[in-house]
């Protein structure tokens, strides 16, 4: 059958069950869009801004485990997916970009919107190509769709010039599939080393499950459970995790790392056995690597080779699929209670409870954690995905909204994009049209990609939008409150009227700047038939806590304040420093600096003892 | 840190070094000569990299090459015996008086004489990357007017086996797709 690139594109696409794509029209691809009339089954989704794109395909791609498909121009509109495709590849989300490039001729003479976009994504592709021919199109997409899902998944870009598009080529889909001797998407760890691993195990007096996303792209949550049931092991689960173990079991201990519980944290370096399951030893589960739970040993289930002694070296790594690892290792496994290990864990536990700001009454102020908390409690019995942005609100998210369901949380862990939430929810909500998605964004965040407010619009469809209003790029702010002397360059932000915005966008638009109104607004926007944008104006300088320093042992971290200071003021807290100093990175910049500024003798005490007091004296002056 | 060779059989397709410069590029990797050329079977293209890492950064780097999906094999000769050539070209100044001491190291060394004039020879050595440097540092009293180098190639000795070892030692390949001609070697 003899079809044009751009018919073979849609063909493609439609035989590999693809129903929606997110997209923007330009030059180059613009005989992909003329072919599209051609195929009505996929429904294609015009975005406001390319990022917008492949953030949704990414949404979708993460809400259900399907690919996500985004299409785009040559040029600065290939230019503007990177950060969409960075993001995927972070977080190993299965996405196919198609972008169209100019004429095969005209490649390299610096053409109208000519940019070289396999060059440019290399470093953030999994895997890409340039395709200037119709009869190579067929095999690029479906080597893309294999690559991009199979394995540790990925984001996949195609590059297919104007003219490969225009011209004809027979369409053979038979003929068109992978030829891949180079790629490995898994590997089988022998029988010796599961052995090890087994023994590790069964000898293990305090042993602690961290529990990856991996888990949840290989659907195994069933397993892991069962794993941690036979030998009594807790489990913790990192950002992307959350969802993979139902915080409601008994189990789960909570997120760990930077704003993870301190029991939690505790428990890492506590331990005398890591299993490590899908999950990277990131920085931001770590804190400092050379007192990262020094005193376990760590076995590593990763289906990505590389991953393996990459930041934390390991005493067993089973390379594979994390079900046909669990599946082996799972006989192999003795019986155990380990009742002083819980007993421990519970101990430590019980201590920080009571610091827990949802135990609080209503205070007049009104909370960020209390408002997501309270979205949580108001939307148990539905079913509901949450899809958050960067920052703050993510942490809070990620602390009080507690996820029982696999994929019922969705956020930018490994790059930190913000300007995710929106669009990744619009995506998923393409993918799970039955389901209540929930957008949890700073106002920060929110004004980066507001603009998809219009594809809501326009597709119809209801998203509810739940900014956290705080007037300041809060994390940013948290920080310099901590480690610049809280020096608020360039954090507070006036935004727009959120909910005249939201009207102007022909959507419903409510303010929410009390406590006792949380309930009948969530109530409103569950109610309401389109996209709900809701304004909740919260404490302005509310903090996360805990909080591991960066470079910071993983249990030296700021606790939350006592509970009398935080009913007095939202914002003068009295937090606690770790009893170890901080981490030496900023002290060490801050010397630095002055070397370079040719001040390097200051008489100044050193930063280190100096800095309590100073920010004591600071707090005072504010009040 | 010690050198470490890897050689790396890829696909012969457009990109492909790119592909591998940006991986040592973007993982931080210390890059001490790369080179590329045809193998004796159509499509692939064989590559030496010799890398400054510790045996724990190689087995990272062998590791990030397998992950690239143009690389059909790695292999880790640093610890095998192996041979590894590199071939320079290195252009001396010379006067009537001293010419005749330079052409004898070039003898000592094995090298060869391949252009003359009244004030320079061009000499063209082969053999290990430490004769060539050796050369070179022999030669530089005289004046070095140039120097190029090829980088190190470099093949196993004899009937030692290229081990098909992924890698990481502990694990075996998995074959999850055996549609298509294997162009592994």
């Amino acid at each position: 059958m003899k079809l044009t690139g751009a018919e073979i594109i849609w063909e493609c696409l439609q035989k590999e069950g693809v129903d929606v794509v997110f997209g923007y029209p330009g030059g180059a691809i613009l005989p992909t869009y003329d072919a599209m009339t051609k195929y009505p089954k996929i429904h294609h989704v015009l975005v406001r801004h390319e990022q917008g794109a492949t953030h949704m395909a990414d949404g979708y791609a993460r809400a259900s485990g399907k690919v996500g498909v985004a299409i785009a121009t040559s040029g600065p509109g290939a230019t503007n997916m990177v950060t969409g495709i960075a993001t995927a590849m972070m977080d190993s989300s299965p996405i196919v970009c198609i972008t169209g490039q100019v004429g095969s001729k005209a490649i390299g003479t610096d053409a109208f919107q000519e940019t070289d976009v396999t060059g440019v994504t290399l470093p953030v592709t999994k895997h890409n190509y340039l395709v200037t021919k119709p009869g190579d199109i067929a095999r690029a997409i479906r080597e893309a769709f294999y690559i991009a899902k199979s394995g540790r998944p990925g984001p996949v870009l195609v590059d297919i010039t104007k003219d490969a598009q225009q011209l004809t080529a027979e369409f053979d889909w038979e003929a068109a599939a992978p030829r891949l001797p180079g790629y490995r998407p898994s590997y089988h760890a022998p029988a010796s080393e599961y052995a090890r691993a087994a023994e590790l195990i069964n000898s293990a007096q305090r042993p602690l499950i961290l529990a990856g996303q991996g888990i949840l792209k290989s659907g195994t949550t069933a397993e892991v459970l069962k794993l941690a049931k036979a030998a009594n092991i807790p489990i913790t689960t990192t950002l992307l995790g959350i969802g993979a173990i139902p915080a409601s079991s008994e189990f789960n201990l909570g997120m760990m790392g930077m704003h993870g519980e301190a029991w939690v944290n505790q428990a890492i370096q506590q331990a005398d056995l890591l299993i490590a399951l899908g999950m990277r030893f990131d920085d931001r589960v770590t804190g400092n690597l050379k007192t990262y739970a020094v005193n376990a040993k760590k076995i590593h289930v990763d289906i990505d080779p590389t991953e393996i002694n990459k930041n934390v070296p390991v005493d067993v790594a089973l390379i594979g699929d994390l079900r046909e690892v669990l599946a082996l290792i799972q006989p192999q496994v003795k019986k155990a209670e380990h009742p002083e290990w819980w007993a421990t864990i519970n101990v430590n536990r019980g201590d920080s409870s009571v610091r827990d700001i949802k135990n609080l009454p209503d205070s007049g102020h009104l909370y960020a954690a209390h408002v997501i908390n309270d979205i949580w409690r108001l939307t148990q019995n539905r079913d509901t995905i949450v899809v958050t942005d960067v920052g703050q609100h993510q942490m809070w998210e990620a602390q009080y909204f507690h996820h029982d369901k696999p994929r019922s949380l969705i956020t930018s862990g490994g790059l930190g994009t913000m300007g995710f939430a929106l669009p990744a929810a619009i995506g998923a909500k393409f993918a799970c049209p039955k389901k209540d998605v929930w957008v949890i964004v700073g106002d920060g965040g929110f004004q980066m990609t507001s603009c998809e407010l219009a594809t809501a619009e326009q597709e119809g469809i209801k998203v509810n939008v739940a900014i956290i209003n705080n007037a300041f790029l809060g994390m940013v702010r948290q920080w310099q409150e901590f480690f610049y002397d809280k020096r608020y360059a360039a954090t507070p932000m006036t935004g727009p009227n959120f909910v005249k915005l939201a009207e102007a966008y022909r959507l419903t638009g409510l303010l929410c700047d009390k406590r006792s109104e949380v309930k009948s607004t969530v109530e409103k926007t569950l109610a309401a038939k389109g996209t709900v944008v809701i304004d909740f104006v919260v404490e302005k300088e509310d903090t996360v806590f805990p909080m591991v320093p960066a470079g910071a042992a993983l249990d030296a971290m700021i606790r939350r304040p006592k509970q009398d200071v935080m009913l007095e003021s939202g914002s003068d807290k009295d937090w606690e420093m770790p009893s170890s100093a901080l981490p030496n990175v900023f002290a060490e910049a801050k010397a630095e600096a002055a070397a370079l500024n040719g001040h390097a003798k200051s008489k100044k005490p050193s930063a280190k003892t100096a800095r309590p007091a100073a920010r004591k004296a600071a707090k005072t002056a504010r009040r | 840190m010690a050198k470490h060779t890897l050689i790396a059989y890829v696909e012969d397709v457009p990109g492909v070094l790119n592909r591998i410069a940006s991986l040592f590029r973007r993982r931080n990797f210390n890059i001490d000569s790369l080179t590329v050329g045809r193998t004796e079977q159509p499509g692939v293209s064989r590559m030496t990299v010799v890398v400054d890492a510790t045996d724990a950064g190689a087995r990272i780097v062998e590791a990030n090459l397998y992950k690239l999906v143009n690389v059909l094999r790695v292999d880790d000769l640093t610890d095998k015996s192996a041979l590894m050539r590199e071939l320079g070209l290195i252009k001396v100044k010379v006067t009537p008086q001293n010419r005749i001491e330079v052409l004898q190291l070039v003898d000592v060394f094995r090298a060869h004489v391949v252009d003359v004039d009244e004030s320079t020879v061009v000499i063209e050595v082969s053999g290990a990357p430490e004769k060539i440097g050796k050369l070179e540092t022999v030669l530089r009293p005289y004046g070095i007017v140039e120097t190029v180098r090829t980088g190190a190639v470099a093949m196993a000795r004899g009937k030692e086996l290229i081990s098909s070892a992924p890698p990481l030692v502990r694990t075996e390949v998995g074959h999850e797709h055996d549609s298509g001609v294997s162009m592994s070697v």
